[in-house]
């Protein structure tokens, strides 16, 4: 790489990425952490186990495990499909996957309170059923879900497009059931994926806000989140609870990128044997 | 006739690659699917194991037609093109695979893996991952994974495509012996005429998704029945207007015909030569070391020829003018193929055998 003089170059591009890094990321995180603690630990400890911040953490991590779960099984049986299949509207469905990367999450909330709300068709049903969506947890988890779909489909359609179907071929001719292929010969090629993408499913699912923000209704300890529940201490002038809340939300950003970065580390060194 | 395909075509969208497909196979039989790429080897390979269905047309396999029968139930081992072992398992595991979805009992698969194992002289290998094993010990591991679970019939895909050309001859006849050993009926797919040839007791050419011709490669060779096989098999020239050179005079201006290095010999100026008169002077053009001969590029008139000559007959070198005699040629006539001697040999046309 090193083409004669190129260390005033080097220099200069560390430097900016180092400031930059700095600046946008670092400062934050240590003004949520010098914040949280600026009235003492006591004050600290208050926020973080008063009740309305358990109940939001209750409902943010219902939220997130509902997201993981749903679009884990959605993310590996839409991906099985555009792999392994052709079939009309195959590059639709592809596309269709994406469109939470797309649409604003402000957007993704107010169809979900047009399509369930009182101005929706389906809402004497619901009503009739007392089925409550907006303004409740099902909004809540639909929202989460909602824009966090793609997560597990993006990451597994690469993969198993790269492995090809030879192999899931010649288990089949052997007479292999799908459960067999799927569990000896297509999950090992996936899992390190997988578990990424949940992982990242997860941080995105725990930090939702605005798509949550339309559907919740703020109604405190029913259908507050992490993140709303911040935002309310905030607004109420509640500047240390906001902070120490906000930091349980940091620890968990913390822990997952530890997590990813296990996973990571694991997947490369599995790829040393097998390719 | 063990395996055996009748009139089967098969379509992708507007491309033909299977049509009016028919041949059969002997029990024990060694054939070879030989042809060049795109030519429907492949697929007819792919739907006598049921992974393509044919649009048309039955297969049969032991007198049973399997058109509606299950791959895995049509009991036949598969060796895929870059082979398809599993990554993520060992060498045990990948051979043991077959055996264990049929749920044989432990023991038994063992027992039936480790002798597999020796079979393929990879003792002590077992827990390797196949990215651990060179080219050469992949497809022996796929060979006997596809062989673990006793198959009737044993199908390869471009067996030795994926091995560089060292190793390839070494697994020619090591698969040849093997298969010949075990006595089971074996269908390979090759585009490489001297694969088909020196692997295949029967070879079937396919062209353009038909079969061109099957039987022997010594009877391939000698009787080409059509212009396409007399240039896919060996090494071939093809000739337009071959009456005009000694021999062969009579034949119509528009006659084509192919020359094959064997068919020429090549005399130096000095040389006494039986059939003087019958011989055609040609300019040395290009000489190359095949270890036990040279191959001369020589022109002839407009044409370019390919011969062979013996290092024990006096040096020839490039620019020289030779002389050659033309024993014989193929000439095509529409889809046939026919030999044709020089007339001028009269009652001694050259045996072929002195060149086989």
């Amino acid at each position: 790489m090193s083409t004669g003089n190129d260390r005033p170059l080097r220099l200069l591009l560390i430097i900016i990425s180092v400031l930059f890094i700095l600046l946008m990321l670092v400062t934050p995180l240590v003004v949520i952490l010098v914040e949280a603690f600026r009235s003492g630990l006591e004050a600290y400890t208050k926020a973080v186990t008063d009740p309305y911040a358990l109940k939001a953490l209750k409902l943010t991590g219902l939220a997130t495990v509902a997201a993981v779960v749903l679009n884990t099984a959605f993310g590996l049986a839409a991906a099985w499909a555009i792999t392994r299949f052709s079939f009309r509207g195959k590059g639709l469905l592809t596309t269709f996957i994406d469109i939470p990367f797309a649409v604003s999450p402000i957007i993704a909330g107010l169809v979900f309170i047009l399509t369930f709300g009182r101005l929706s068709y389906l809402h004497p049903f619901l009503a009739a059923h007392e089925l409550k969506v907006v303004f409740a947890t099902p909004g809540i988890i639909l929202a989460t879900v909602f824009v966090t779909l793609p997560f597990v489909a993006r990451e597994i359609i690469p993969v198993l497009e790269a492995r090809g179907t030879d192999e899931e071929q010649a288990a089949a001719l052997m007479g292999a059931g799908f459960l067999t292929i799927f569990r000896r010969i297509t999950f090992p090629h996936i899992r390190w994926a997988l578990l990424y993408s949940v992982i990242l499913c997860a941080a995105r699912a725990m930090g939702e806000f605005g798509a949550v923000s339309v559907v919740s209704g703020h109604l405190r300890g029913k259908t507050n989140t992490l993140p709303l529940h911040v935002e309310i201490l905030y607004n109420e002038y509640q500047f240390t609870a906001a902070f120490a809340v906000s930091s349980v939300l940091v620890a968990a950003a913390i822990f997952i990128l530890v997590a990813r970065n296990i996973v990571e580390f694991t997947a490369r060194k599995e790829s040393d044997y097998v390719r | 006739m063990y395996v055996e395909l009748k009139d089967i075509n098969k379509h992708f969208g507007d491309f033909q690659a299977a049509k009016n497909v028919g041949f059969s196979i002997e029990q024990g039989a060694l054939a070879a699917l030989l042809g060049p790429s795109g030519s429907g080897k492949t697929t007819i390979l792919r739907m006598i194991a049921g992974l393509e269905h044919p649009d048309s047309g039955d297969i049969f396999i032991d007198g049973v037609r399997v058109n509606n029968v299950e791959p895995s139930r049509r009991f036949i081992g598969f060796v895929f093109q870059n082979y398809a072992l599993f990554r993520y398992m060992t060498v045990f595991d990948n051979i043991a695979f077959g055996l264990s979805v049929k749920k044989e009992r432990p023991e038994a698969i063992k027992e039936r893996v480790r002798s597999l194992i020796s079979l393929i002289g990879m003792e002590g290998l077992d827990n390797r991952y196949p990215a651990q094993l060179s080219g050469g010990q992949r497809q022996r591991v796929a060979f006997a994974r596809a062989l673990a679970p006793n198959p009737r019939l044993l199908l390869l895909d471009e067996p030795f495509a994926a091995i560089d050309a060292k190793v390839r001859r070494e697994l020619r006849a090591w698969l040849r012996d093997m298969i010949t050993k075990l006595g089971l009926t074996s269908i390979f797919v090759t585009h490489d005429q001297d694969e088909a040839i020196e692997v295949a007791d029967q070879i079937i050419v396919t062209n353009q998704g038909r079969v061109e011709q099957m039987g022997s490669p010594m009877a391939l060779y000698k009787e080409p029945a059509s212009p396409f096989v007399a240039q896919f098999i060996g090494n071939s020239t093809i000739i337009k207007n071959f009456g005009r050179l000694k021999g062969f005079e009579g034949a119509p201006p528009e006659a084509e015909g192919a020359i094959r290095p064997e068919f020429l010999r090549i005399y130096t100026q000095n040389d006494t030569i039986q059939y003087q008169t019958s011989t055609e002077e040609a300019v040395v053009e290009r000489l190359a070391f095949r270890g036990d001969s040279l191959e001369v590029g020589l022109r002839l008139k407009d044409l370019s020829l390919s011969a062979s000559y013996s290092l024990e007959k006096k040096p020839i070198s490039v620019g020289e003018t030779v002389r050659v005699l033309i024993y014989r040629l193929y000439a095509f006539d529409g889809d046939q193929a026919s030999l044709l001697h020089n007339h001028h040999l009269g009652a001694h046309p050259q045996g072929y055998s002195y060149i086989i």
